[in-house]
């Protein structure tokens, strides 16, 4: 037993480091770092730079364009990339769509959509969650209807995040409604700007933003070709893409970089005179978050490490969604305090990375009380933290 | 990076569980604590045969040669039994402590003694004014001759009772929270001028209120050089620390699998009551607790040769997490047990008695945070 990084590991980092500093567009970096929002844009640019780097599709096999790198690898990028406020890659296409057409899908749907989703031509989104399916997900009712080499799509889905610039969404769909609620059920790509009879419409959150839509299907025709997998074993397909949308769930290294930040503003934010970090109930938390974030980490690496072989973690991924959202959101309140009085003052456009001032209060206080709304998501999406401990529940203890 | 335990890292896991698996029952457990010394010395002598006595020491010593891992494995073992007797006093605080400062002629008298099982050792370090803290000493060794004579006060010493020699902690210089000026003796338990108050623990061990007054020992009863036993001491009770870590993440392991199987057999309301998601919920975050113990344990189990503040940070934070974490493991383990929970025939309470009160041994969770924000800037980009 051995928790330090070996030579080729550190070697690894220095390479990934000298790669960020290098290639990360400072634009970009700047806009994370101080947390305005990302356009579009700038998400597309830095994942065609990975994509150069050939360091896009971390989860691939390596014949497909993935990387090949071990758990450890892949936990030291995360960790240098949020240090170096790198923007987070969109995951829908290169982390969820992609492992399910590499697993699933025919010779042709892998040679037409995985390049394209290499070269950031696709802009995928998830056609999951319905009004009527949250946390009970097979119970979802979005109907498709075989007519001929289509299918016939008619429902709704909810929760669409970044649906707004989508042009494909992947979706589980009702293709049998007398079968049993798991078992009717067909994963479907729908191309969103060729069809007719898609609306997409925004969904505002309580931290004022556009971040999720909901999405409706009238009579949308969708080539039979489109199905991936069989069709009916759509479920099959939906649970193999969450233990994919699990891996990297702790967070590690965002927290990581999150905690480094929080600090220095401590250090820089003055009570009565002093530094806020020497404020005994202030700091008291720190540190407690602290000892959490060093167990969340080794645990992390205990899991992707035990992993190893078989390529992505098992339900013990669920221990780490929770512990991981529950610390994320921990440090957004503690900015949240970090700012005191200055985090009422609510002005979305400081929030633009063009904006340049004057500030209402400090600049980092700006984001703090909208991002800790915005990061309630964080124990809601993904299976809720309570769907986790039920798998946890079932799958580890057996009740 | 590598979470694997090495061939003789797994052998001596496979030792230890196998000793604490056949002989170390509940009952065989609960005669121990019965008895007046309060451990065995037939299990001691065990130890010994199986060479766990010597797992810190170097080869050259007869030990094991063993660092964080290995104790860290060994205490994990015991703790799923609850081990009781002074191994911790003995071999980790008492003969590692002896083994960084000592000389030679004393190395090889009583770490041969150690490893042998003829000698059980007690360190009396912490005094009443200091609670956790072992810098404030007011023990005070003064120059006689060529020895020393030592008067003061020790508190709560890990089975100081029925040790036989003492790893005495005194100030020979500096004022009276000063790092600068402590001095390591061994002084026999029996010497006269020093009076022992016995007792148990309510975590099924023994401690005593040591009191020293005028204590003559030799010049060879000092370990290492004069008023500089400070980082020897701390490296000791940082791996002190380490083992109580590993203590409590086996012993909360076992307060897990036996809340576990408690309430998929329990039935209430015609149904095993482990079917309440309620229940199953607060399941799942002890084995969450369990986890984040093991990790960090680990963590510090292999910091053992990081820089003095990076160690000193990774092994408070593990304390603390044993204290918060440990805490919450024992209190749900009660609860789940419901009345049973309560009862003294009922194994589980012994768990959380000593899961609880290892946060009172050698700094409990306020304590360890309040060194962490001493440390909170110490960058732990090692790991």
């Amino acid at each position: 037993m051995d928790i330090n990084y070996t030579p080729e590991e550190s070697a690894f980092r220095d390479e990934v480091r000298a790669f960020l500093n290098d290639k990360l567009p400072a634009d970009i970096s700047r806009k994370v770092k101080e947390h305005k929002r990302l356009g579009k844009e700038d998400t597309v640019r830095w994942q065609k730079i990975l994509n150069e780097q050939g360091w896009l599709a971390l989860h691939w096999p390596k014949e497909h364009g993935g990387t090949g790198w071990s758990p450890i690898q892949k936990h030291i990028f995360e960790e240098e990339c949020a240090e170096a406020g790198a923007p987070t890659v969109l995951p829908f296409g290169v982390n969820m769509v992609a492992p399910v057409i590499i697993k699933f899908g025919t010779q042709e749907q892998k040679d037409y959509y995985l390049p394209r989703i290499l070269r950031s031509d696709d802009w995928w989104c998830q056609g999951y969650s319905e009004p009527g399916a949250g946390s009970d997900l097979a119970s979802l009712k979005t109907r498709a209807v075989r007519e001929g080499d289509h299918y016939i799509v008619n429902g709704q889905k909810t929760w669409t995040t970044l649906g707004q610039h989508a042009n494909m969404i992947f979706c589980l769909v009702r293709t049998d409604p007398d079968a049993k609620k798991q078992e009717g059920i067909s994963f479907l790509l729908i191309d969103m700007e060729k069809s007719e009879g898609i609306t997409v419409r925004p969904l505002i959150t309580l931290d004022g933003e556009h971040e999720v839509n909901e999405v409706f299907f009238d009579n949308v025709k969708v080539p039979v070709e489109n199905l991936v997998g069989e069709e009916n074993k759509g479920w099959t397909c939906a649970k193999y893409l969450l233990t994919f949308e699990r891996t990297g769930i702790a967070g590690v290294g965002s927290s990581k970089a999150a905690l480094a930040h929080l600090k220095q503003v401590a250090r820089e934010q003055q009570v009565n005179g002093k530094p806020l970090i020497e404020e005994p109930h202030f700091r008291a938390r720190l540190a407690d978050v602290e000892m959490e974030l060093m167990s969340l980490e080794m645990t992390n690496l205990r899991t992707v490490a035990a992993a190893e072989a078989g390529g992505v973690p098992g339900a013990e991924s669920s221990f780490l969604k929770i512990m991981g959202t529950e610390l994320r959101q921990e440090i957004t309140d503690l900015f949240r305090r970090a700012a005191g009085p200055h985090a009422l003052p609510f002005l979305p456009e400081e929030l633009e990375g063009d904006f340049e001032g004057p500030y209402v209060g400090p600049e980092f206080a700006a984001s703090v009380a909208s991002r800790y709304f915005n990061f309630r998501k964080l124990s809601i999406f993904g299976g809720s933290n309570e769907i986790q401990k039920n798998i946890i529940s079932k799958m580890i203890l057996g009740l | 990076m590598d979470f694997k335990l090495s061939d003789e890292q797994r052998m001596l896991e496979e030792t230890v569980g196998r000793l604490v698996r056949d002989t170390y029952t509940f009952d065989a457990r609960n005669k121990i604590l019965e008895s007046e010394q309060g451990f065995s010395t037939d299990m001691w002598n065990q130890f010994a045969e199986l060479g766990l006595l010597g797992v810190p020491f170097s080869e050259e010593a007869g030990g094991f040669n063993g660092g964080g891992p290995e104790l860290m494995v060994v205490a994990e073992g015991f703790g799923r039994g609850l081990v009781v007797e002074p191994y911790l006093a003995t071999v980790v605080l008492s003969g590692v402590l002896i083994d960084k400062l000592g000389d030679d002629a004393q190395k090889e008298q009583w770490l041969a003694a150690i490893i042998g099982g003829e000698t059980r050792f007690a360190l009396a370090a912490y005094e009443p004014r200091g609670r956790y803290d072992h810098t404030v000493v007011e023990t005070s060794a003064k120059k006689d001759g060529d020895g020393y004579v030592i008067s003061g006060e020790k508190a709560v010493v890990l089975h100081g009772d029925s040790a036989d020699q003492l790893v005495v902690i005194a100030r020979t210089g500096g004022d009276a929270d000063a790092r600068d000026g402590l001095s390591a003796f061994i002084v026999d338990a029996n010497a006269d001028g020093v009076t022992r108050k016995g007792y148990a623990t309510i975590d099924g061990l023994h401690a005593a209120e040591i009191t020293l007054s005028n204590v003559k020992v030799g010049g060879d009863a000092l370990l290492g050089e004069e008023g500089k036993a400070i980082d020897a001491l701390e490296a000791t009770l940082d791996l002190g620390l380490i083992t109580l870590c590993a203590e409590a993440a086996g012993a909360m392991e076992v307060a897990c699998d036996q809340t576990l199987e408690y309430i998929k057999e329990r039935q209430q309301f015609g149904v095993p009551i482990g079917k309440f998601q309620a229940l199953q919920h607060r399941m799942v975050e002890m084995r969450m607790e369990l986890e984040k113990v093991r990790s960090i344990t680990m963590l510090a189990a292999c910091s053992l040769d990081a820089p003095a503040d990076l160690r000193k940070k990774r092994i408070s934070a593990a304390k603390a997490q044993v204290g918060k974490s440990g805490r919450k493991v024992a209190e749900e383990a009660i609860q789940l047990f419901g009345g049973m929970g309560m009862m003294e025939e009922t194994p589980v309470s012994h768990y959380a008695k000593r899961i609880v009160m290892i946060d009172h041994w050698f700094g409990d969770r306020e304590y360890h945070l309040g060194i962490l924000e001493t440390l909170i800037d110490v960058d732990d980009h090692a790991a």
